[in-house]
C-alpha cells in the first residue's frame, strides 16, 4: 500500500502574527515557518502504519514557493521515502492546490492519501474534501483513529457532539486531527539520511490546472481590539462588578 | 438567483448552529430556501418551515439518509445546486466537511468561516486563528460559504410557514459506511451556546481539580471549558477544549482559570462578550483580553467565589 501525504509550510504557530501596513496580507520576510501542524500528525499516522507493515511506501508532496521544499525535507527525516515538490509563485487556493493534487494522486497512484484537516494560516478546511471530490473517493475528515483493514479504513471522527466513525473503502483520503497522534521528532541521523532521499521537483504550470485566484482579498487587517480591562483586587469586588458593573450573573 | 441553506438535524431536531446560519444566509439573499436531507424528520421540516426568514423548505426523505454522510449529501444538493445563486452551510464539523466537496464539483472557491455579510459577493472572515481579518469577495458566478455560526444571532423559529416541497433522493455512495456515533451526554449546557463557560487550564494541576471549576458551573448553570494544555494533560476530554484548535465560543460571559493564554486559546474566546481572568501569574497573556483579571491563587480564589455567589440570590439562570 502507497501513502500520499500532503503538507504545507505556514508560519510557526508560536508566532504571533503582524499584518502589512497597506493591507495587502501579513508580514512574512524573517519570519519562523514550520510545516503546518496537523499535516505533521498525517506524515505521523502514514510512518507508523508503515512501521506495522501495512504500507510499503511514503511520499510526501509540498505545493508552494522555493523554500516549501524543507516541508518536504522534514516530512522525509521523520519517515517518507521520498518527496515531491510542485512549485508555484503565487500563493494558491485550495480548489487550485486540490487540482494539482488531484494530478499527483492521476501520476502515482496512491491508496490512501492523508493531510492535515486546516491549515493555520488561511484557516479554510477544505482541501483535502476537494481532492476527495475531484478523485470521486470517499472522505474522512477530522480523523482522531484509524484503523487499516483489508480494503478499507476504519476512521474516528472528532464532530462537534463527540466522536463518529466511519468505514470508508480504499483509495481513500483522510484528514487528520491533532489528537490522532504524538508526532516524533527528527533525530540527527535520519535528518542526516533524508538530505540523500530523492525530491522531484514540478512546475505547477507543467501540469495544466488552472490556478488562477477567483477570491480577491480586498483587504487584511487587525481583528478590532478588546478595550483594556482592569485588575479587580479581591474575588469579593470581582462578583460585585460582574454583578453591578457587567450585570452578566 | 436565491440562497440554498443545507440544515443540519438530527432528523428529529433541527441543530442550533443551523438557527445561526439562517440569519447570516438572509443577509445574503432574502429568498433563502433551505434543503432538509435527512430520513423520517417530518418535525423537522415543519420546525424550518416555520422559522419566519425561510421562504421555502426541500424536504429530501430517504432512508440512505438516516446518518449524515458528506458523499450522500453532495450528490443530493448537487441536483438543487443549478437554481441557487450561494450554496450556504454552518461552519462547524458538519457544514466544514460537506461544503468543500460541493464546491469542488461546481468549480467553485470556497470562502469559508464567515463572520459578516458585506455584500452578497464579500464578506468578512477571520485568518490566522481570528488574529487577522480579511475582507475577501468571490468573483465564481456561484458562491459556496461556510457561516461561523456564533457570529450570527439565531433566527426566529416561530411564526413563519414555508411551503414545504417534497424532493427526490439522489444517488448513494458505496464507499462511507456510517459505524457509530458516541455523542457526549450532559445535562449542562453546551459550550458552543452556552450563556457562561469557565474554563479550566493547566494551573488546575489535576483533574480531580476540576471540582473546583464544576462546583462554580453547577452554580452559574455555565457550560465547562478547557484550554489545549489542560486537555493535552489528560486533565478533561478534548471535546472541552476552547481554543483554534477545539470550539470558538462567545459566551456573555466566560470565566478563564488557571489558563496562560496562550494564542490558540485566545483565538476560541476572545471575542466573548466579558472576560475574567483568574491567575496567579500578573503577566499572563490572558489579563490582556481580560475585562477583570484577578491576580490569585484559584485554589483560594474559586472556593471563595463560589462563597460569594452563594450570597447572591439573583443569579441568572
Amino acid at each position: 500500500m502507497k501513502i500520499l501525504v500532503a503538507v504545507k509550510r505556514v508560519i510557526d504557530y508560536n508566532v504571533q502574527i503582524r499584518v502589512k501596513e497597506d493591507g495587502s496580507g501579513v508580514v512574512t520576510d524573517n519570519v519562523k515557518m514550520s510545516t503546518n501542524p496537523p499535516d505533521d500528525n498525517a506524515i505521523e499516522e502514514a510512518v507508523k502504519i508503515k512501521e506495522a507493515g501495512k504500507a510499503s511506501e511514503i511520499i510526501a508532496v509540498t505545493v508552494g514557493e522555493e523554500k516549501a521544499q524543507e516541508t518536504v525535507r522534514k516530512a522525509l527525516a521523520v519517515g517518507a521515502d521520498r518527496g515531491i515538490h510542485v512549485k508555484v509563485d503565487s500563493i494558491l487556493e485550495p480548489l487550485a492546490v486540490s487540482k494539482i493534487l488531484k494530478k499527483i494522486v492521476e501520476k502515482e497512484n496512491p491508496d490512501l492519501v492523508f493531510m492535515g484537516k486546516q491549515a493555520i494560516d488561511d484557516d479554510c478546511n477544505q482541501t483535502g474534501q476537494m481532492l476527495a471530490a475531484h478523485l470521486n473517493w470517499p472522505q474522512a475528515t477530522f480523523a482522531s483513529k484509524i484503523e487499516v483493514k483489508e480494503n478499507s479504513l476504519e476512521v474516528t471522527r472528532e464532530v462537534d457532539e463527540g466522536l463518529e466513525t466511519i468505514e470508508v473503502n480504499t483509495p481513500a483520503i483522510v484528514t487528520c486531527d491533532l489528537r490522532l497522534n504524538e508526532p516524533r521528532y527528527a533525530s540527527l541521523p535520519n535528518i542526516m539520511k533524508a538530505k540523500k532521499k530523492p525530491i522531484e521537483q514540478i512546475n505547477a504550470s507543467d501540469l495544466g490546472v488552472d490556478t488562477n485566484p477567483r477570491i480577491e482579498h480586498i483587504k487584511i487587517e487587525e481583528p478590532p481590539k478588546r478595550k483594556a480591562g482592569i485588575k479587580v483586587a479581591s474575588v469579593e469586588e470581582l462578583v460585585q462588578k460582574l454583578k453591578n458593573e457587567a450585570k452578566v450573573i | 438567483m436565491s440562497v440554498l441553506l443545507i440544515a443540519e438535524h438530527n432528523n428529529k431536531e433541527v441543530k442550533s448552529f443551523t438557527l445561526n446560519a439562517i440569519t447570516a444566509a438572509s443577509q445574503i439573499d432574502q429568498d433563502l430556501h433551505v434543503l432538509l436531507i435527512g430520513h423520517n424528520a417530518d418535525d423537522v421540516a415543519k420546525s424550518l418551515s416555520e422559522v419566519p426568514l425561510v421562504k421555502k423548505v426541500l424536504h429530501m426523505d430517504n432512508e440512505i439518509y438516516e446518518n449524515y454522510i458528506a458523499e450522500n449529501y453532495t450528490s443530493a444538493i448537487l441536483k438543487h445546486a443549478d437554481k441557487y445563486s450561494h450554496i450556504v452551510c454552518s461552519a462547524n464539523t458538519f457544514g466544514k466537511n460537506l461544503m468543500p466537496r460541493i464546491a469542488a464539483l461546481l468549480d467553485i472557491s470556497q470562502v469559508s468561516d464567515i463572520i459578516k455579510v458585506i455584500a452578497p459577493d464579500t464578506f468578512l472572515r477571520p485568518i490566522y486563528a481570528g488574529n487577522a481579518f480579511a475582507t475577501v469577495k468571490s468573483n465564481d458566478e456561484k458562491k459556496c460559504i461556510t457561516i461561523r455560526p456564533t457570529s450570527f444571532e439565531a433566527a426566529e423559529t416561530t411564526g413563519g410557514s414555508a411551503e414545504i416541497e417534497k424532493v427526490d433522493a439522489a444517488d448513494k455512495t458505496e464507499n462511507t459506511k456510517f459505524v457509530n456515533r458516541e455523542e457526549i451526554k450532559s445535562d449542562r449546557p453546551e459550550l458552543g451556546t452556552a450563556r457562561i463557560v469557565i474554563s479550566g487550564g493547566r494551573g488546575l494541576q489535576s483533574g480531580e481539580n476540576f471540582k473546583l471549576i464544576t462546583d462554580v458551573a453547577d452554580k452559574l448553570n455555565a457550560a465547562i471549558g478547557a484550554s489545549r494544555a489542560a486537555v493535552d494533560a489528560g486533565y478533561i476530554t478534548n471535546e472541552h477544549q476552547v481554543g483554534q484548535t477545539g470550539k470558538v465560543v462567545v459566551p456573555d460571559l466566560y470565566i478563564a482559570v488557571g489558563i496562560s493564554g496562550a494564542i490558540q486559546h485566545l483565538a476560541g474566546m476572545k471575542e466573548s462578550k466579558v472576560i475574567v481572568a483568574i491567575n496567579k501569574d500578573g503577566e499572563a497573556p490572558i489579563f490582556s483580553v481580560a475585562d477583570y483579571g484577578l491576580e490569585a491563587d484559584l485554589f483560594e480564589a474559586l472556593p471563595q467565589f463560589l462563597e460569594e455567589l452563594n450570597k447572591l440570590n439573583t443569579i441568572q439562570k
